[in-house]
Protein backbone atom coordinates (compact mmCIF):
# COMPACT_ATOMS: atom_id res chain seq x y z
CA UNK A 1 0.00 0.00 0.00
CA UNK A 2 1.48 3.52 -1.04
CA UNK A 3 -0.34 5.23 0.98
CA UNK A 4 0.61 5.34 4.83
CA UNK A 5 -1.83 7.43 7.07
CA UNK A 6 -5.29 8.54 6.64
CA UNK A 7 -5.21 11.76 4.29
CA UNK A 8 -7.05 14.46 5.29
CA UNK A 9 -7.84 15.31 1.51
CA UNK A 10 -9.58 11.77 1.14
CA UNK A 11 -12.56 12.95 4.02
CA UNK A 12 -13.20 16.36 2.11
CA UNK A 13 -16.71 16.15 0.83
CA UNK A 14 -16.82 16.32 -2.73
CA UNK A 15 -17.08 19.52 -4.66
CA UNK A 16 -17.86 21.23 -1.63
CA UNK A 17 -15.15 23.66 -1.80
CA UNK A 18 -16.14 25.01 -4.97
CA UNK A 19 -19.60 25.78 -3.95
CA UNK A 20 -18.34 27.40 -1.25
CA UNK A 21 -16.30 29.38 -3.70
CA UNK A 22 -19.01 30.07 -5.71
CA UNK A 23 -21.12 31.70 -3.21
CA UNK A 24 -18.28 33.83 -2.38
CA UNK A 25 -16.72 36.40 -4.83
CA UNK A 26 -13.19 36.11 -5.84
CA UNK A 27 -11.41 38.50 -3.43
CA UNK A 28 -13.21 36.87 -1.19
CA UNK A 29 -11.68 33.13 -2.28
CA UNK A 30 -8.27 34.54 -2.17
CA UNK A 31 -8.83 36.08 0.88
CA UNK A 32 -9.86 32.95 1.87
CA UNK A 33 -6.84 31.24 0.70
CA UNK A 34 -4.38 33.64 1.94
CA UNK A 35 -5.97 33.84 5.34
CA UNK A 36 -5.37 30.16 5.49
CA UNK A 37 -1.72 30.90 5.44
CA UNK A 38 -0.80 27.76 3.05
CA UNK A 39 2.38 27.78 1.26
CA UNK A 40 3.15 25.89 -2.19
CA UNK A 41 3.43 22.48 -1.41
CA UNK A 42 5.89 21.47 -4.98
CA UNK A 43 8.51 22.88 -2.62
CA UNK A 44 9.53 26.52 -2.71
CA UNK A 45 6.79 27.83 -0.23
CA UNK A 46 5.36 30.80 -2.06
CA UNK A 47 2.55 32.11 -0.51
CA UNK A 48 -0.94 30.23 -2.70
CA UNK A 49 -3.00 33.16 -1.77
CA UNK A 50 -0.67 36.04 -2.52
CA UNK A 51 0.18 34.01 -5.82
CA UNK A 52 -3.58 34.48 -6.91
CA UNK A 53 -3.87 37.94 -5.48
CA UNK A 54 -1.10 38.86 -8.06
CA UNK A 55 -2.04 36.78 -10.68
CA UNK A 56 -6.15 38.62 -10.27
CA UNK A 57 -4.49 41.97 -9.82
CA UNK A 58 -2.06 42.06 -13.37
CA UNK A 59 -3.31 43.67 -16.24
CA UNK A 60 -4.20 41.08 -18.81
CA UNK A 61 -5.05 42.72 -22.06
CA UNK A 62 -7.41 40.29 -23.83
CA UNK A 63 -9.23 38.94 -20.41
CA UNK A 64 -7.10 35.99 -20.67
CA UNK A 65 -5.44 34.49 -17.91
CA UNK A 66 -4.39 30.56 -16.95
CA UNK A 67 -3.94 28.45 -14.10
CA UNK A 68 -1.50 25.44 -14.97
CA UNK A 69 -0.80 21.90 -12.43
CA UNK A 70 1.86 21.39 -12.30
CA UNK A 71 1.81 18.08 -11.98
CA UNK A 72 5.66 17.55 -13.41
CA UNK A 73 6.13 15.92 -10.05
CA UNK A 74 10.38 14.80 -11.10
CA UNK A 75 11.96 15.83 -8.10
CA UNK A 76 13.77 12.02 -7.02
CA UNK A 77 11.48 10.25 -4.37
CA UNK A 78 8.52 12.41 -4.44
CA UNK A 79 5.69 10.67 -5.72
CA UNK A 80 3.00 12.14 -3.56
CA UNK A 81 1.50 13.41 -6.80
CA UNK A 82 0.84 10.36 -8.37
CA UNK A 83 -0.96 9.02 -5.73
CA UNK A 84 -3.38 12.12 -5.56
CA UNK A 85 -3.84 11.94 -8.83
CA UNK A 86 -4.43 8.38 -9.32
CA UNK A 87 -6.70 8.92 -6.41
CA UNK A 88 -7.91 12.22 -5.57
CA UNK A 89 -8.17 13.71 -9.27
CA UNK A 90 -11.45 15.47 -8.73
CA UNK A 91 -9.96 17.42 -5.72
CA UNK A 92 -7.23 18.22 -7.69
CA UNK A 93 -9.31 19.63 -10.89
CA UNK A 94 -11.47 21.37 -8.11
CA UNK A 95 -8.79 23.33 -6.76
CA UNK A 96 -7.78 24.41 -10.41
CA UNK A 97 -11.14 25.44 -10.85
CA UNK A 98 -11.43 27.50 -7.51
CA UNK A 99 -8.32 29.45 -8.82
CA UNK A 100 -9.40 30.00 -12.10
CA UNK A 101 -12.83 31.41 -10.18
CA UNK A 102 -10.09 33.78 -8.33
CA UNK A 103 -8.17 34.71 -10.94
CA UNK A 104 -10.40 34.99 -13.38
CA UNK A 105 -9.18 32.76 -16.04
CA UNK A 106 -10.83 30.34 -18.01
CA UNK A 107 -8.69 27.85 -19.60
CA UNK A 108 -6.46 25.39 -17.21
CA UNK A 109 -3.72 23.09 -18.06
CA UNK A 110 -2.85 20.23 -16.38
CA UNK A 111 1.02 19.80 -17.46
CA UNK A 112 1.77 15.96 -16.87
CA UNK A 113 5.65 14.42 -16.69
CA UNK A 114 5.40 11.90 -19.33
CA UNK A 115 6.63 9.42 -17.05
CA UNK A 116 3.26 9.49 -15.49
CA UNK A 117 1.58 8.82 -18.95
CA UNK A 118 -0.38 5.66 -17.48
CA UNK A 119 -2.34 8.17 -15.63
CA UNK A 120 -3.27 10.17 -18.78
CA UNK A 121 -6.92 8.32 -19.82
CA UNK A 122 -8.22 8.21 -16.03
CA UNK A 123 -7.23 11.67 -15.96
CA UNK A 124 -9.27 12.39 -19.29
CA UNK A 125 -12.19 10.69 -17.79
CA UNK A 126 -12.44 12.27 -15.07
CA UNK A 127 -12.41 15.80 -16.65
CA UNK A 128 -15.11 14.18 -18.97
CA UNK A 129 -17.01 13.18 -16.11
CA UNK A 130 -16.57 16.49 -14.80
CA UNK A 131 -18.22 18.03 -17.56
CA UNK A 132 -21.16 15.63 -17.84
CA UNK A 133 -21.73 17.09 -14.05
CA UNK A 134 -21.65 20.69 -14.61
CA UNK A 135 -18.59 21.48 -12.75
CA UNK A 136 -16.40 22.30 -15.83
CA UNK A 137 -17.34 23.96 -18.99
CA UNK A 138 -19.70 26.87 -19.58
CA UNK A 139 -21.58 27.96 -16.58
CA UNK A 140 -19.85 25.87 -13.35
CA UNK A 141 -22.58 24.82 -11.29
CA UNK A 142 -25.21 27.07 -12.87
CA UNK A 143 -22.84 30.22 -11.67
CA UNK A 144 -22.05 31.71 -14.71
CA UNK A 145 -18.48 31.46 -14.48
CA UNK A 146 -16.69 29.48 -17.09
CA UNK A 147 -13.76 27.08 -17.50
CA UNK A 148 -11.88 23.93 -18.41
CA UNK A 149 -9.03 21.58 -18.04
CA UNK A 150 -7.10 19.92 -20.58
CA UNK A 151 -3.88 17.84 -19.71
CA UNK A 152 -0.75 18.47 -21.40
CA UNK A 153 1.74 15.71 -21.62
CA UNK A 154 5.29 16.68 -20.79
CA UNK A 155 7.56 14.19 -23.00
CA UNK A 156 11.17 13.62 -19.76
CA UNK A 157 12.40 16.59 -18.45
CA UNK A 158 12.63 17.52 -14.99
CA UNK A 159 13.88 20.66 -15.12
CA UNK A 160 10.18 21.32 -16.43
CA UNK A 161 9.57 21.02 -13.19
CA UNK A 162 10.53 24.66 -12.41
CA UNK A 163 7.43 26.68 -13.46
CA UNK A 164 9.42 29.06 -16.32
CA UNK A 165 10.57 26.21 -17.84
CA UNK A 166 7.52 24.48 -17.66
CA UNK A 167 5.69 27.21 -19.17
CA UNK A 168 8.21 26.91 -22.54
CA UNK A 169 7.16 23.34 -22.75
CA UNK A 170 3.91 24.17 -22.81
CA UNK A 171 4.17 26.73 -25.33
CA UNK A 172 6.41 24.01 -27.23
CA UNK A 173 9.94 24.93 -26.35
CA UNK A 174 12.93 23.46 -24.94
CA UNK A 175 12.40 23.29 -21.15
CA UNK A 176 14.48 26.10 -20.26
CA UNK A 177 13.84 28.54 -17.64
CA UNK A 178 13.32 32.15 -18.56
CA UNK A 179 14.54 35.27 -16.54
CA UNK A 180 12.56 36.29 -13.91
CA UNK A 181 11.04 38.98 -13.48
CA UNK A 182 8.78 39.00 -14.87
CA UNK A 183 7.17 36.37 -12.99
CA UNK A 184 4.67 34.15 -14.72
CA UNK A 185 1.83 35.36 -12.46
CA UNK A 186 2.51 38.57 -14.17
CA UNK A 187 3.68 37.26 -17.95
CA UNK A 188 3.01 33.48 -17.77
CA UNK A 189 1.42 30.78 -20.68
CA UNK A 190 1.55 32.77 -24.12
CA UNK A 191 2.82 36.02 -21.76
CA UNK A 192 -0.65 36.18 -20.14
CA UNK A 193 -0.69 36.03 -16.32
CA UNK A 194 -0.82 32.49 -14.98
CA UNK A 195 -1.03 30.89 -11.77
CA UNK A 196 1.42 27.92 -11.62
CA UNK A 197 0.91 25.71 -8.68
CA UNK A 198 1.44 22.14 -7.23
CA UNK A 199 -0.85 19.19 -7.28
CA UNK A 200 -1.19 19.15 -3.44
CA UNK A 201 -1.69 22.38 -3.30
CA UNK A 202 -4.28 22.49 -5.57
CA UNK A 203 -6.10 19.80 -3.81
CA UNK A 204 -5.77 21.58 -0.09
CA UNK A 205 -7.07 25.00 -1.53
CA UNK A 206 -10.41 23.02 -2.13
CA UNK A 207 -10.00 21.80 1.31
CA UNK A 208 -9.40 25.19 2.44
CA UNK A 209 -12.44 26.67 1.07
CA UNK A 210 -14.74 23.70 2.07
CA UNK A 211 -13.39 23.67 5.36
CA UNK A 212 -12.52 27.29 6.50
CA UNK A 213 -9.09 28.86 6.41
CA UNK A 214 -9.34 28.97 10.23
CA UNK A 215 -9.25 25.13 10.38
CA UNK A 216 -6.12 24.99 7.87
CA UNK A 217 -4.28 27.50 10.23
CA UNK A 218 -5.09 25.82 13.24
CA UNK A 219 -3.03 23.16 11.92
CA UNK A 220 0.90 23.02 11.77
CA UNK A 221 2.97 26.33 12.94
CA UNK A 222 2.84 30.08 12.98
CA UNK A 223 4.56 30.38 9.42
CA UNK A 224 3.77 26.73 8.27
CA UNK A 225 0.14 25.85 8.32
CA UNK A 226 -1.58 23.12 7.46
CA UNK A 227 -0.57 19.13 7.23
CA UNK A 228 1.78 17.91 4.11
CA UNK A 229 2.03 15.02 2.74
CA UNK A 230 5.48 13.13 2.53
CA UNK A 231 6.83 11.00 0.39
CA UNK A 232 8.99 8.63 2.47
CA UNK A 233 11.53 5.98 0.53
CA UNK A 234 15.25 4.38 0.76
CA UNK A 235 15.91 2.08 3.67
CA UNK A 236 12.61 2.30 5.97
CA UNK A 237 10.17 -0.49 6.54
CA UNK A 238 7.08 0.79 5.04
CA UNK A 239 7.85 3.14 2.22
CA UNK A 240 4.72 5.70 1.03
CA UNK A 241 2.66 8.61 1.54
CA UNK A 242 2.67 9.71 5.08
CA UNK A 243 0.38 13.12 5.77
CA UNK A 244 1.90 15.00 9.20
CA UNK A 245 1.39 18.79 10.23
CA UNK A 246 4.13 20.91 8.88
CA UNK A 247 6.42 20.91 12.11
CA UNK A 248 6.51 17.79 12.62
CA UNK A 249 9.86 16.27 13.47
CA UNK A 250 12.28 14.38 11.39
CA UNK A 251 12.45 11.32 14.16
CA UNK A 252 8.66 11.38 14.56
CA UNK A 253 8.45 10.82 10.76
CA UNK A 254 11.19 7.97 10.77
CA UNK A 255 9.33 6.10 13.78
CA UNK A 256 6.27 5.94 11.69
CA UNK A 257 7.93 4.56 8.44
CA UNK A 258 9.93 1.79 10.41
CA UNK A 259 13.28 3.86 9.41
CA UNK A 260 13.81 4.90 13.50
CA UNK A 261 18.44 3.27 12.66
CA UNK A 262 18.96 5.43 10.24
CA UNK A 263 22.13 7.19 9.98
CA UNK A 264 21.12 10.28 7.68
CA UNK A 265 17.92 11.88 5.99
CA UNK A 266 17.57 13.31 2.64
CA UNK A 267 14.72 15.49 3.11
CA UNK A 268 13.84 17.77 -0.70
CA UNK A 269 14.94 14.90 -2.87
CA UNK A 270 18.13 15.46 -5.07
CA UNK A 271 17.58 19.20 -4.60
CA UNK A 272 17.11 19.02 -0.65
CA UNK A 273 18.94 18.61 2.25
CA UNK A 274 20.95 15.96 3.99
CA UNK A 275 20.00 15.87 7.43
CA UNK A 276 22.31 13.47 9.97
CA UNK A 277 21.22 11.52 12.52
CA UNK A 278 21.96 14.52 15.19
CA UNK A 279 19.75 16.64 14.03
CA UNK A 280 16.77 14.33 13.76
CA UNK A 281 14.62 16.65 16.18
CA UNK A 282 15.07 19.58 13.41
CA UNK A 283 11.14 20.18 12.09
CA UNK A 284 10.24 19.89 8.43
CA UNK A 285 8.69 23.12 7.85
CA UNK A 286 9.34 26.03 5.70
CA UNK A 287 11.14 27.64 8.51
CA UNK A 288 13.08 24.74 9.17
CA UNK A 289 14.25 21.64 7.21
CA UNK A 290 12.03 22.77 4.04
CA UNK A 291 10.72 20.12 1.10
CA UNK A 292 8.24 19.49 -1.57
CA UNK A 293 7.62 16.13 0.18
CA UNK A 294 10.82 13.77 -0.21
CA UNK A 295 12.50 12.16 2.69
CA UNK A 296 15.13 9.39 1.70
CA UNK A 297 16.09 7.17 4.38
CA UNK A 298 19.41 6.01 4.91
CA UNK A 299 20.45 3.06 6.80
CA UNK A 300 23.39 2.59 9.16
CA UNK A 301 25.56 1.26 6.45
CA UNK A 302 24.81 3.34 3.42
CA UNK A 303 27.55 5.23 1.62
CA UNK A 304 26.90 8.38 1.94
CA UNK A 305 29.48 9.69 -0.99
CA UNK A 306 27.41 6.85 -3.57
CA UNK A 307 24.22 8.55 -2.67
CA UNK A 308 25.80 11.98 -3.47
CA UNK A 309 27.38 10.37 -6.96
CA UNK A 310 23.64 9.10 -7.43
CA UNK A 311 22.48 12.26 -6.90
CA UNK A 312 24.89 14.61 -8.52
CA UNK A 313 25.02 12.56 -11.85
CA UNK A 314 20.89 13.36 -12.06
CA UNK A 315 22.04 16.67 -12.00
CA UNK A 316 24.64 16.30 -14.52
CA UNK A 317 22.45 14.49 -16.73
CA UNK A 318 19.18 16.72 -16.24
CA UNK A 319 20.97 19.96 -16.45
CA UNK A 320 19.80 21.78 -19.63
CA UNK A 321 22.72 23.50 -20.41
CA UNK A 322 22.09 26.72 -21.15
CA UNK A 323 23.92 28.30 -18.32
CA UNK A 324 27.79 27.30 -17.46
CA UNK A 325 27.52 27.59 -13.30
CA UNK A 326 25.03 24.34 -13.67
CA UNK A 327 26.02 22.76 -16.88
CA UNK A 328 29.77 22.57 -15.68
CA UNK A 329 29.82 23.16 -12.13
CA UNK A 330 27.26 19.43 -12.02
CA UNK A 331 29.61 17.80 -13.70
CA UNK A 332 33.02 19.25 -11.79
CA UNK A 333 31.02 18.10 -8.01
CA UNK A 334 30.91 14.54 -9.82
CA UNK A 335 34.01 14.17 -10.43
CA UNK A 336 35.04 15.78 -7.55
CA UNK A 337 32.60 12.94 -5.51
CA UNK A 338 34.20 10.15 -7.81
CA UNK A 339 37.50 11.40 -6.33
CA UNK A 340 36.72 11.17 -3.11
CA UNK A 341 35.14 7.79 -3.06
CA UNK A 342 38.51 6.79 -4.89
CA UNK A 343 40.68 8.16 -2.05
CA UNK A 344 42.15 10.61 -4.57
CA UNK A 345 40.92 13.86 -3.17
CA UNK A 346 42.72 16.17 -0.88
CA UNK A 347 41.54 18.38 1.80
CA UNK A 348 42.05 21.61 -0.67
CA UNK A 349 40.71 19.72 -3.17
CA UNK A 350 37.47 19.16 -1.02
CA UNK A 351 37.42 22.90 0.15
CA UNK A 352 37.63 23.95 -4.05
CA UNK A 353 34.66 21.50 -4.40
CA UNK A 354 32.82 23.23 -1.24
CA UNK A 355 33.54 26.79 -2.97
CA UNK A 356 32.11 25.80 -7.02
CA UNK A 357 28.58 24.55 -4.84
CA UNK A 358 28.73 27.69 -3.46
CA UNK A 359 29.24 29.56 -6.97
CA UNK A 360 26.87 27.41 -8.35
CA UNK A 361 23.99 28.39 -5.50
CA UNK A 362 24.34 32.41 -6.19
CA UNK A 363 25.43 32.09 -9.95
CA UNK A 364 23.21 29.69 -11.65
CA UNK A 365 19.98 30.65 -13.61
CA UNK A 366 16.91 28.60 -12.42
CA UNK A 367 16.63 26.79 -9.17
CA UNK A 368 17.59 23.62 -10.91
CA UNK A 369 21.63 24.99 -10.97
CA UNK A 370 21.18 26.62 -7.93
CA UNK A 371 19.98 23.47 -5.83
CA UNK A 372 22.51 21.14 -7.60
CA UNK A 373 25.08 21.38 -4.72
CA UNK A 374 23.32 21.26 -1.68
CA UNK A 375 23.29 17.35 -1.00
CA UNK A 376 26.95 17.50 -0.85
CA UNK A 377 27.55 20.48 0.54
CA UNK A 378 24.99 19.32 3.37
CA UNK A 379 27.26 16.17 3.38
CA UNK A 380 30.39 17.80 3.90
CA UNK A 381 29.19 20.00 6.26
CA UNK A 382 27.04 17.77 8.82
CA UNK A 383 29.15 14.66 8.41
CA UNK A 384 32.52 16.42 7.95
CA UNK A 385 34.35 13.39 10.09
CA UNK A 386 33.04 10.69 6.95
CA UNK A 387 33.61 12.38 4.02
CA UNK A 388 37.23 13.33 5.93
CA UNK A 389 37.94 9.84 6.06
CA UNK A 390 38.05 9.32 2.21
CA UNK A 391 41.09 11.53 2.18
CA UNK A 392 44.04 9.61 1.71
CA UNK A 393 46.10 10.09 5.48
CA UNK A 394 49.06 11.99 3.80
CA UNK A 395 46.77 14.65 2.43
CA UNK A 396 43.99 15.20 5.70
CA UNK B 1 6.94 23.36 -49.87
CA UNK B 2 10.13 24.61 -49.16
CA UNK B 3 13.28 22.99 -48.42
CA UNK B 4 12.18 19.29 -48.97
CA UNK B 5 13.01 18.02 -52.68
CA UNK B 6 9.50 16.20 -54.21
CA UNK B 7 11.32 12.98 -54.62
CA UNK B 8 11.87 12.80 -50.72
CA UNK B 9 8.11 13.87 -49.74
CA UNK B 10 7.03 11.16 -52.42
CA UNK B 11 8.88 8.46 -50.91
CA UNK B 12 8.02 9.48 -47.06
CA UNK B 13 3.93 10.20 -48.61
CA UNK B 14 3.02 8.05 -45.86
CA UNK B 15 4.79 9.95 -43.16
CA UNK B 16 3.78 13.17 -44.52
CA UNK B 17 -0.08 11.90 -44.03
CA UNK B 18 0.58 11.02 -40.66
CA UNK B 19 1.97 14.21 -39.99
CA UNK B 20 -0.42 16.41 -41.84
CA UNK B 21 -3.62 14.36 -39.46
CA UNK B 22 -1.78 15.27 -36.13
CA UNK B 23 -1.80 18.93 -37.34
CA UNK B 24 -5.08 19.02 -38.14
CA UNK B 25 -5.85 17.29 -35.07
CA UNK B 26 -4.01 19.30 -32.77
CA UNK B 27 -3.69 22.94 -34.57
CA UNK B 28 -0.82 24.85 -36.50
CA UNK B 29 0.63 26.01 -33.56
CA UNK B 30 3.70 26.25 -31.74
CA UNK B 31 2.10 24.93 -28.89
CA UNK B 32 0.86 21.66 -30.38
CA UNK B 33 4.65 21.01 -31.56
CA UNK B 34 5.02 18.76 -28.06
CA UNK B 35 1.96 16.59 -28.75
CA UNK B 36 2.58 16.60 -32.15
CA UNK B 37 5.97 14.88 -31.50
CA UNK B 38 4.92 12.80 -28.67
CA UNK B 39 2.48 11.34 -31.24
CA UNK B 40 4.60 11.08 -33.92
CA UNK B 41 7.13 8.99 -31.60
CA UNK B 42 4.91 6.56 -30.42
CA UNK B 43 3.15 6.17 -33.74
CA UNK B 44 6.49 5.70 -35.90
CA UNK B 45 9.29 4.66 -32.92
CA UNK B 46 11.20 7.19 -34.98
CA UNK B 47 11.20 11.54 -35.47
CA UNK B 48 13.34 11.57 -38.43
CA UNK B 49 14.95 14.36 -40.21
CA UNK B 50 12.69 14.35 -43.09
CA UNK B 51 9.27 14.36 -40.67
CA UNK B 52 11.20 17.36 -38.58
CA UNK B 53 11.22 19.31 -41.67
CA UNK B 54 7.57 18.76 -42.29
CA UNK B 55 6.64 19.22 -39.00
CA UNK B 56 8.76 22.91 -39.30
CA UNK B 57 7.06 23.74 -42.47
CA UNK B 58 3.58 23.02 -41.21
CA UNK B 59 4.16 24.91 -37.91
CA UNK B 60 6.13 27.64 -39.92
CA UNK B 61 8.87 27.23 -37.81
CA UNK B 62 12.61 26.86 -38.55
CA UNK B 63 13.75 23.35 -38.45
CA UNK B 64 16.54 23.99 -35.95
CA UNK B 65 13.93 24.92 -33.54
CA UNK B 66 12.46 21.60 -34.08
CA UNK B 67 15.21 19.71 -33.83
CA UNK B 68 16.23 21.37 -30.83
CA UNK B 69 12.80 20.47 -29.09
CA UNK B 70 13.43 16.58 -30.30
CA UNK B 71 16.72 16.43 -28.52
CA UNK B 72 16.03 18.31 -25.58
CA UNK B 73 13.46 15.75 -23.94
CA UNK B 74 14.02 12.12 -23.27
CA UNK B 75 11.00 10.65 -24.68
CA UNK B 76 11.72 12.27 -27.78
CA UNK B 77 14.64 12.10 -30.03
CA UNK B 78 16.50 11.21 -32.98
CA UNK B 79 17.02 7.69 -32.98
CA UNK B 80 14.68 5.02 -33.51
CA UNK B 81 13.43 2.73 -30.80
CA UNK B 82 12.10 -0.90 -30.87
CA UNK B 83 8.86 -1.94 -30.57
CA UNK B 84 8.84 -1.51 -26.71
CA UNK B 85 10.96 0.59 -24.69
CA UNK B 86 12.02 -0.60 -21.57
CA UNK B 87 12.83 2.33 -19.30
CA UNK B 88 14.81 1.32 -15.47
CA UNK B 89 14.87 3.67 -13.42
CA UNK B 90 18.27 4.26 -11.72
CA UNK B 91 17.85 7.17 -9.33
CA UNK B 92 18.70 6.88 -5.36
CA UNK B 93 15.57 4.50 -4.27
CA UNK B 94 15.64 2.15 -7.00
CA UNK B 95 19.80 2.70 -7.18
CA UNK B 96 19.65 1.72 -3.57
CA UNK B 97 17.01 -1.55 -3.78
CA UNK B 98 19.05 -3.41 -6.17
CA UNK B 99 18.74 -1.64 -9.73
CA UNK B 100 22.34 -2.70 -10.74
CA UNK B 101 21.44 -6.56 -10.30
CA UNK B 102 18.29 -5.73 -12.53
CA UNK B 103 20.10 -3.55 -15.10
CA UNK B 104 22.72 -6.58 -15.64
CA UNK B 105 19.93 -8.96 -15.76
CA UNK B 106 18.28 -7.06 -18.52
CA UNK B 107 21.44 -6.38 -20.75
CA UNK B 108 22.32 -10.18 -20.48
CA UNK B 109 18.94 -11.78 -21.48
CA UNK B 110 18.07 -8.89 -23.99
CA UNK B 111 22.22 -8.99 -25.27
CA UNK B 112 22.32 -5.45 -25.54
CA UNK B 113 23.72 -2.33 -23.63
CA UNK B 114 21.53 0.45 -22.44
CA UNK B 115 20.98 2.82 -24.75
CA UNK B 116 20.78 -0.06 -27.65
CA UNK B 117 18.26 -1.86 -29.81
CA UNK B 118 17.74 -5.28 -30.08
CA UNK B 119 18.44 -6.53 -33.33
CA UNK B 120 14.78 -7.78 -34.72
CA UNK B 121 13.96 -4.27 -33.64
CA UNK B 122 11.69 -5.65 -30.27
CA UNK B 123 12.95 -3.85 -27.45
CA UNK B 124 14.84 -0.89 -26.50
CA UNK B 125 16.86 -0.31 -23.48
CA UNK B 126 17.01 2.79 -21.54
CA UNK B 127 17.96 4.55 -18.46
CA UNK B 128 15.34 6.74 -17.01
CA UNK B 129 15.79 9.04 -14.34
CA UNK B 130 12.97 8.79 -11.04
CA UNK B 131 9.82 8.17 -12.25
CA UNK B 132 8.21 8.62 -9.02
CA UNK B 133 7.98 5.02 -8.48
CA UNK B 134 10.07 5.07 -5.19
CA UNK B 135 7.86 3.09 -2.69
CA UNK B 136 7.82 0.43 -5.12
CA UNK B 137 11.70 0.06 -6.24
CA UNK B 138 12.75 -1.25 -8.43
CA UNK B 139 11.16 0.25 -11.06
CA UNK B 140 10.74 -0.13 -14.38
CA UNK B 141 8.84 1.77 -17.24
CA UNK B 142 7.16 -0.45 -19.92
CA UNK B 143 6.28 1.51 -22.88
CA UNK B 144 2.90 2.97 -20.65
CA UNK B 145 3.38 1.33 -17.90
CA UNK B 146 4.84 1.25 -14.68
CA UNK B 147 5.71 -1.93 -12.92
CA UNK B 148 7.66 -1.84 -9.45
CA UNK B 149 9.32 -4.06 -6.99
CA UNK B 150 11.10 -5.71 -10.04
CA UNK B 151 12.95 -8.53 -9.19
CA UNK B 152 15.79 -10.03 -11.50
CA UNK B 153 13.67 -13.16 -12.11
CA UNK B 154 10.73 -10.73 -13.19
CA UNK B 155 13.60 -8.89 -15.59
CA UNK B 156 14.15 -11.97 -17.29
CA UNK B 157 10.71 -13.09 -17.56
CA UNK B 158 9.43 -9.28 -19.12
CA UNK B 159 12.19 -10.04 -21.48
CA UNK B 160 10.73 -13.33 -22.50
CA UNK B 161 7.18 -12.36 -22.31
CA UNK B 162 8.17 -9.45 -24.57
CA UNK B 163 9.79 -12.29 -27.34
CA UNK B 164 6.44 -14.49 -26.82
CA UNK B 165 4.21 -11.23 -27.72
CA UNK B 166 2.04 -12.28 -24.47
CA UNK B 167 -1.05 -9.84 -23.97
CA UNK B 168 -0.88 -11.68 -20.50
CA UNK B 169 -0.83 -8.61 -18.20
CA UNK B 170 1.23 -9.70 -15.56
CA UNK B 171 4.97 -9.61 -15.00
CA UNK B 172 6.32 -12.07 -11.72
CA UNK B 173 3.39 -11.33 -10.21
CA UNK B 174 2.89 -7.78 -10.22
CA UNK B 175 0.46 -6.47 -12.80
CA UNK B 176 1.57 -4.47 -15.69
CA UNK B 177 -1.69 -3.14 -16.95
CA UNK B 178 -2.43 -0.01 -15.27
CA UNK B 179 -0.08 1.22 -12.48
CA UNK B 180 -0.67 -1.66 -9.92
CA UNK B 181 -0.22 1.28 -6.82
CA UNK B 182 -2.72 1.22 -4.31
CA UNK B 183 -5.23 -1.74 -5.78
CA UNK B 184 -5.06 -4.20 -2.88
CA UNK B 185 -2.70 -5.36 -0.32
CA UNK B 186 0.99 -6.22 -2.73
CA UNK B 187 1.74 -9.67 -2.21
CA UNK B 188 5.64 -8.94 -1.65
CA UNK B 189 4.67 -5.59 0.61
CA UNK B 190 7.77 -6.49 2.99
CA UNK B 191 6.90 -5.01 6.20
CA UNK B 192 8.99 -7.57 7.65
CA UNK B 193 12.17 -5.80 5.89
Amino acid sequence: MSIRTPLTLASIEPDAGLRAALALDPAGVVATVTDSGIKGRGGAGFPTGRKWALAAGAPAPDGVRYVVCNADEGEPSTFKDRVLLDELPDLVFEGMTIAAYAIGAHEGICYLRGEYVYLLDALEACLARRREAGLLGDDVLGSGFSFDVRVFLGAGAYVCGEETALIESLEGRRGEARSRPPFPVVRGYNGAPTVVNNVETFAWTAAILARGADWFAAIGTDRSTGPKLLSVSGDVQHPGIYEFPLGVPIATVLEAAGGADAKAVIVGGAAGTCVPRRDFGRAISYEDVSTGGAVIVLGPWRDLLEVAENLQWFFVNESCGQCTPCRVGSLKLLEGIRRLRRGECTRQELADLVSLGGTMQIASKCGLGQAAPNVFLSLVRSLEQEMLSHIPAGAR
Amino acid sequence: MTGIPADVLEREADLVGAIDRLVAQHGARRSSLLPILEALREQRRQISDVAMQVVADRLGLPPVEVQGVVTFYHFLGTEPTGRHVVHLCRTISCAMAGMGAIAERLENELGIRFGETTDDGLVTLAWANCIGMCDRPPAILLDRQAIGRVTPDDACELVARLRAGSSDDTVGGTPVGNWSGDRGPDPRDDDSR
